[in-house]
């Protein structure tokens, strides 16, 4: 086997450099340039000024919210699907709605919260009466973490399945209740996979920006908004680079911080 | 673990599953109201179905994003597979860690950064947006997926398998297309399965690199919906959550037949 050179890796990494390495090493450059093509630093130093800064605790405020709400609901749900009869079929059934094209459910959302939508008709039938749930940060939470749920139980399910269940007969067995052997035998033993659910979440909630648009009016603006406004509406390419710069670094630090991902029940598998 | 679970948990399973399928039954539901609105249903009709069946500019955008999600997969299915074979042969374990990390960079970026810079590479090269880009943009974000796919089932792979091809008189070609490509057939299914479902789920890397006058599902929808309510959207998305559901379907069988639990993977938002 090792006579052969390995001729494959010529194709894939040229790929590689080209599709990877090439446009990273772009945004970067561009980062230090301003609308008209000099050189600077004036992008970096405008982030550090409170509105960009302002912008930055938002979306890691939201990015937190909607990944906290996530783990909160899909724990329980991944938990007690290990648990039912049929659990290959439910997982299915889990995974369908996330198939469907993003873009749809949150069109379908737009229905459902508006003024006439169901979820004010329901309101005002129990005595609440109608108000405005579109364009609030609650709409845009709820929505958001509508949307990731499944990537979250995912990795917590796959977790929950690879526990060998004689650890918590033995558990049960030494006497410890329930809610004991949960905290301190199941949850610490599917870290891992809250690990990589939070992964799955926290990164891409950092840098929505179709949900910000049509969920939350323009009320939540957070760094994917700006990068979006920056390249495709005021064509600032300098500070949107700047932003995505800074984006890719906060990036890296969670992925070092948090462990490979990927490599335990992750998205991946 | 089959003990069953108590009511609460039953309970909580089902308000979940409500949660997740009410939206997309609320676009169907909708789909068929004569007064073209998502709240008060008048009457039933098959007007937006026909709307949708007589807007040329929607079919052909659709056949666009199918177009782009079939010929995107494929091409990405051939260089992951290359990839795989390529990171495979690499036996010095530092070289190896450096491709996989690389081969990571695309699948934990947000899709805004990845947009944003590939506009600026399209940009720099001169490629034209629209068609092209979008598709050299596909396939990019789906070679790391087909790789991470099929990776694993080639490490799986015993050596002695090839040995013995050889031993028999088999050539290079020979062991690659009667050995190797047969026993990785379940994984480039599925990495190819993974590519198409990123592929059609895609919004915000094709937002960036679509030029004027080319668009797809996505891009089309989230310009639709910025409008307000559009009846023929929601006609649509009950035909795409059919066609998803019959995908799926056909995916069980497909992989419960070839023997595998079928490994559910989600694309990434």
């Amino acid at each position: 086997m090792t006579r052969t050179r390995n001729l494959y890796l010529i194709p894939y990494a040229a790929w590689m450099l080209l599709f990877v390495a090439t446009p990273i090493v772009l945004i970067v450059y561009h980062s230090f340039f301003d609308v008209e093509g000099h050189f600077t630093w004036a992008n970096f130093e405008k982030f550090l000024t409170p509105v960009y800064l302002k912008m930055t605790f938002n979306s890691f405020w939201y990015a937190f919210l909607i990944t906290a709400f996530s783990l909160l609901v899909a724990y329980p749900t991944a938990y007690w699907l290990t648990r039912t009869k049929h659990k290959q079929l439910w997982l299915l059934l889990i995974i369908v709605p996330s198939w469907i094209n993003l873009l749809l459910k949150t069109y379908a959302f737009i229905g459902l919260f508006g003024t006439y939508g169901f979820v004010n008709a329901a309101f005002e039938a129990v005595g609440i009466g109608t108000r405005q749930i579109l364009f609030t940060d609650f709409s845009f939470v709820f929505v958001s973490v509508y949307i990731f749920i499944p990537f979250m139980i995912l990795p917590i399910y796959n977790a929950l399945e690879e526990l060998n269940p004689s650890l918590v007969y033995a558990s049960r067995d030494l006497g410890a209740s329930p809610w004991m052997t949960f905290r301190r035998v199941v949850f610490p033993l599917t870290l891992g996979g809250v690990k990589a659910g939070c992964q799955a979440v926290f990164i891409p909630a950092l840098s929505l920006f179709m949900i910000t648009r049509l969920i939350a009016g323009n009320r939540v603006v957070t760094l994917g908004t700006a990068i979006e406004q920056h390249f495709l509406v005021t064509q600032d390419w300098g500070m949107g680079s700047a932003i995505a710069v800074l984006l890719i670094i906060v990036m890296a630090v969670i992925m070092l911080a948090t462990g490979n991902r990927g490599t335990r029940g992750g998205a991946v598998r | 673990m089959t003990t069953k679970n108590g009511k609460l948990a039953r309970l909580y399973l089902i308000a979940v599953f409500i949660v997740l399928y009410a939206p997309i039954f609320y676009l169907m539901y909708y789909s068929f109201n004569s007064a073209g609105t998502m709240h008060g249903f008048e009457s039933f009709t098959l007007e937006w179905y026909e709307e949708v069946f007589r807007d040329t500019r929607l079919l052909i955008i659709v056949l666009n994003t199918v177009v782009i999600a079939l010929l995107s997969s494929a091409i990405s299915t051939i260089l992951g597979v290359v990839g795989a074979l390529a990171i495979d042969r690499v036996r010095k374990n530092r070289q190896r860690n450096a491709l996989l990390a690389m081969n990571n960079v695309l699948i934990v970026s947000p899709d805004v950064i990845i947009g944003a810079s590939f506009l600026i590479f399209f940009t720099l090269l001169g490629i034209q947006l629209g068609f092209t880009s979008v598709l050299l943009s596909h396939i990019a974000f789906s070679v790391p997926i087909v790789v991470l796919m099929v990776l694993p089932k080639l490490q799986e792979m015993s050596p002695t398998l090839i040995d013995a091809a050889k031993d028999l008189g088999a050539s290079g070609w020979g062991v690659l297309t009667k050995v190797v490509l047969p026993f990785l057939r379940p994984g480039i299914f599925a990495g190819f399965f993974m590519a198409l479902t990123y592929s059609l789920d895609d919004f915000a890397v094709t937002f960036f690199v679509t030029g004027n006058g080319y668009s797809t599902l996505s891009v089309e929808i989230y310009s639709r919906a910025r409008q307000g309510i559009s009846p023929s959207i929601n006609a649509l998305s009950t035909l795409i959550f059919f066609v998803t559901l019959i995908l799926v379907v056909g995916y069980y069988f497909l992989t419960r037949r070839t023997g595998r639990k079928p490994s559910w993977e989600v694309a990434q938002p």
